[in-house]
């Protein structure tokens, strides 16, 4: 490679696939690679975050990454001042997302450090009391969102209105309602990234003072000292092993076993002892069924509580295991104990000085941590499960009046066409003519599904332009795991060798058969003792964890969810290979070593 | 019970005066539960019945009154005179008796090695213990008894005389205790450091491992197969599989080991499972703990043991090189609190080289 040839392609030399085109309509402006700006765009370093968003976006799934990485910058650039970091700007070529993240001028960190102290240092120093106040904001809005109802409007306003004076029509709550529900998100999402980056930021520094106690700790020691085990994220499948202990112990098992969410549940309730079942059923669904099977940044995302056949189906799982006289429930004080001895042991090959450093670091990163895992549970999954959950309802609600064909087509919206869709539907409404979202909309959704699905064709480039001599942005490192060494192994993928390297991102290594999962759909197809190769994995997919041995994705980095869960769970875990999920074949034997990173195809 | 003799699974600390430095050591890391060939010890009382109840003391004063110490020649013959005086007498009933007794105990026959056990704790260790002698692949219960004499005899080398002369040492006051060890049937054998032997890095532990019995490891003549485990993970995080052409196996007919070459079938192939490559981790992880700093361990795998409980320590020193290097200066001061996320987060650890 010469000097003048970029290591990544350009955007702008990146053409869609057949059938794309016009893909550039279907986004927002602001979210493009501005022709005008071609000089300046291409002097940048872009990585793609398939991580987060695998698939090309629907119209209006583009708002999971505004939100999020928009609030994300908020922190680092406006609130605590994080010295280096500002936030990440974002592109969507061809259906995928770019990042760039954007440093600060080297001559402007000094004077940001005191205000990051006394910002980031009153956090710190408050984090109990500001996060219970997190985690009542968080609620409150995920219960403001729950009592939203979108309802078709009547043929005439209420008399009782007419009556009262209100002087309203039920155009405006409905209008209204979906304004709050984006607002109520919005707010979500900041919150989301109120604690984040802090915890980060102090996970980075117990991982940074580690690194340069023992140069050659693996990263994952580091996270095992830290990692909480009784994460609010693992109370769904925790609660899961619960009922089916449950399940066993009043004789309702058998009742379980068989049929529809329906016909189960049916049976179980004309069971002896179904009634005190059932009630421990119903309890666990709120809040802990609002469990997404996905990443909850989808409009399609599949959340346990309104497809009971999936924690069901686990259930099922659970039921036969503890049947079978297995021990399901994780050793809770063997995990605790493990934890202990290694930070122990790291310990006392320390100096005095160093020890104490160490005490104070791990005692910082302990209890900021459980945040870094509980608040996806909260967000990701709760708070989103219930705006998709409401999103769906007013997609179908305007399917039912006839402006698209098929439940979802909202979707294929972006958030403010909605607004303009509402006000059609208001509008003619109103007047007394016709919508004429029915006459347009339909067609229109149907060119967009197929850009879309054509863009699905085409896998995102890993990378745009060059990257920097060394990545020093913080949180890229941390959230994505992105190095100048992982940035080299995208380039080196050399795909007739049977070997993959990625993050070495959850100890001990093993042999067996491989299943390639593209999709939450097909994790039923998981046969006990496979190892399970995916593009990414989400948190939800933990009842599948007793099933397997391993985990290799094409994505993410040591804090990535597949490499939380499989610490969580014991299971060896190489993450970010790049291209595993494409070069391994499901039934093809490999070996897993999540102490180097290496995934080899051996027969 | 004899006091003549004690298995080495008896051996408590208050008895190391009377087993010597070896037996001890195999003592204590049976205690530890550390698994090691069996074997009994001779104890001191043994040989000082030797000596006391042949006549033996008297002849060996006798000898050592007419010695010139600095004439070599006069050394020489009174070191060969003392030698055949020892081997002129039978040992005492009792004593040979218990030897027997403990010999058949650990089987029929079973090839051993007798080795000499000095107590000498208070000397510089290895120039004084290295003079006794050790006698590999003994089986039969009348040549173990032969060689328990011949290494009470190797005391009596003019080397060993003239170094406890010039320490002025008493020439009988130094006692001998002798081990009789099970013969290792090795497997796999070879070496764990409790550091990187290359960089000091007391998180891993490195292995060399080949086939058969360790000498050749040790010695260099085949290259090993090479692990490096991390120690508080447990985990194995880099192998290097060499080519291993040649293994030291026991001809037991002969009564020896002989060298031959590996199969070309498992020239190749990793010598250790991972799990024993965790094993012999374990064990080393355990007798640094136990000894309190880090360890050269030599071990091996029994092929006369049952799979999964025959990994055998055979031997455990303190690491020398790294240990005696003085430790390294820390760095001054540790940034703490905002200070150090301020510096964690301007110099990112990804970022450096």
């Amino acid at each position: 490679m010469d000097a003048t040839t970029p290591m990544f392609p350009s955007a702008y030399d990146l053409k869609a696939p057949a059938g794309a085109e016009g893909w550039e309509d279907l986004y927002p402006y602001y979210l493009k690679f501005q022709p005008a700006l071609r000089e300046t765009e291409d002097q940048k370093f872009w990585f793609c975050d398939s991580q987060h968003w695998p698939n090309p976006f629907k119209p209006f799934d583009t708002m999971t990454v505004e939100f999020a990485v928009k609030c994300l910058g908020q922190y680092n650039t406006r609130h605590y001042l994080v010295p280096p970091a500002n936030g990440v700007d974002y592109r969507i070529h061809n259906g995928y997302v770019y990042m760039s993240p954007i440093g600060v001028a080297p001559e402007n960190i000094e004077a940001r450090i005191p205000q990051f102290m006394e910002r980031a240092g009153h956090y710190f120093q408050n984090w109990p009391t500001l996060l219970e106040n997190w985690h009542k904001k968080v609620k409150a809005n995920i219960d403001e969102m729950e009592a939203i109802e979108f309802e078709k409007l009547p043929d005439v306003v209420p008399l009782e209105w007419v009556k009262d004076g209100v002087g309203l029509d039920n155009t405006t709550a409905l209008t209204e309602n979906y304004d709050r529900m984006i607002q109520l998100i919005y707010r979500t999402w900041q919150y989301h990234f109120e604690f984040l980056n802090l915890g980060y930021a102090a996970y980075l520094d117990f991982f940074g003072f580690m690194k340069e106690q023992f140069p050659t700790i693996p990263d994952q020691a580091i996270a095992k000292m830290v990692q909480g085990h009784d994460s609010d994220l693992f109370r769904p499948d925790d609660e899961l092993k619960k009922l089916a202990r449950l399940a066993v112990e009043l004789d309702v098992a058998d009742a379980l076993k068989d049929g529809s969410v329906q016909d189960a549940l049916a049976a179980v309730n004309a069971s002896d002892n179904g009634a005190k079942w059932i009630a421990a059923w119903e309890a666990a669904k709120d809040p802990w069924f609002n469990y997404t099977t996905g990443n909850g940044f989808y409009s399609t995302d599949k959340y346990w509580n309104e497809n009971l056949d999936i924690p069901l189906g686990y259930l099922r799982d659970y039921i036969v295991r503890v049947q079978a006289g297995e021990t399901i429930e994780r050793p809770m004080a063997a995990l605790h104990a493990e934890r202990d001895r290694i930070a122990s042991e790291y310990q006392e090959m320390m100096s005095p000085e160093a020890a104490e450093a160490f005490q104070g670091k791990l005692g910082l990163a302990r209890t900021v941590y459980p945040y870094v895992e509980d608040h996806n549970f909260y967000i990701e999954h709760w708070s989103m499960g219930v705006f998709w959950k409401k999103m769906r309802a007013l997609s179908k609600l305007l399917h039912e009046e006839g402006f698209w064909p098929t439940e979802d087509g909202m979707f294929y919206l972006d958030r403010n066409e909605v607004r303009d869709v509402i006000f059609d539907y208001g509008n003619a409404w109103a007047t007394g003519g016709d919508w004429a979202g029915p006459n347009y909309w339909p067609a229109e959704i149907e060119r967009r599904k197929g850009i879309i699905d054509a863009l699905a064709t085409q896998a995102p480039q890993p990378a745009l332009n060059n990257p920097p001599e060394v990545i020093t942005e913080p949180f890229t490192i941390m959230l994505w795991g992105i190095t100048s060494d992982s940035i080299k192994n995208w380039i080196g993928g050399d795909d007739d060798s049977d070997d993959m390297v990625g993050m070495a991102a959850s100890p001990g290594a093993v042999e067996g058969i491989a299943r390639v999962i593209r999709s939450p759909d097909k994790l039923n197809e998981i046969q006990q003792g496979e190892i399970l190769v995916a593009p990414v994995t989400a948190p939800s997919w933990a009842p599948v964890f007793g099933k397997i041995q391993a985990t290799v994705t094409d994505i993410g980095g040591m804090m990535s969810h597949a490499a939380i869960v499989c610490r969580e769970y014991g299971l060896p875990a190489v993450t970010g290979t790049g291209s595993a999920s494409t070069r391994i074949k499901t039934g093809d034997r490999i070996r897993v070593d999540g102490n180097t990173g290496k995934v080899t195809i051996l027969s | 019970m004899s006091a003549f003799t004690l298995p080495f699974d008896k051996i408590g600390t208050k008895d190391h005066a009377r087993v010597g430095g070896k037996c001890a050591s195999l003592g204590e890391m049976t205690q530890a539960g550390v698994v090691v060939p069996t074997g009994f010890a001779v104890t001191t009382d043994a040989y000082l019945a030797m000596l006391d109840g042949t006549g033996l003391r008297k002849e060996i004063e006798a000898q050592l009154a007419s010695t010139k110490f600095d004439d070599v020649l006069s050394l020489e013959r009174s070191a060969q005179a003392i030698q055949i005086r020892f081997r002129s007498h039978k040992l005492p009933a009792a004593v040979e008796a218990a030897i027997r007794d403990d010999y058949a105990a650990m089987g029929d026959d079973l090839p051993v090695a007798v080795r000499s056990s000095a107590t000498a704790e208070d000397l510089p260790d290895a120039s004084f213990a290295g003079q006794q002698d050790t006698y590999l692949w003994v089986v039969g219960a009348d040549t173990v008894i032969e060689h328990v004499r011949d290494c009470w005899a190797s005391l009596f080398t003019a080397r060993a005389m003239k170094y406890r002369h010039d320490h002025d040492l008493g020439q009988i006051d130094v006692l001998m205790s002798v081990a009789v060890q099970k013969m290792v049937n090795a497997q796999t054998a070879g070496v764990a450091m409790t550091l990187d032997p290359l960089t000091g890095d007391r998180t891993r532990i490195v292995i060399d491992a080949s086939y058969g019995l360790g000498e050749l490891v040790v010695s260099g003549i085949v290259t090993p197969d090479n692990f490096t485990v991390e120690k508080i993970l447990m985990e194995v995080i880099d192998r290097k599989i060499s080519q291993k052409h040649v293994e030291l196996v026991p001809d037991v007919a002969a009564k020896t080991t002989v060298e031959r070459e590996v199969t070309a079938d498992r020239r190749n192939e990793q010598c250790l499972t991972d799990a024993q490559v965790i094993a012999v981790a374990q064990l080393a992880k355990a007798l640094e703990r136990q000894n309190k700093c880090p360890q050269d361990v030599e071990w091996a795998f029994d092929a006369d043991m049952p799979e999964g409980e025959n990994l055998v320590a055979l031997q455990s020193r303190p690491e020398t090189v790294w240990s005696q290097k003085p430790a390294e200066p820390t760095k001054t001061s540790f940034s703490t609190g905002m200070m150090g996320m301020v510096g964690a987060l301007n110099n990112p650890v990804g970022s450096k080289k």
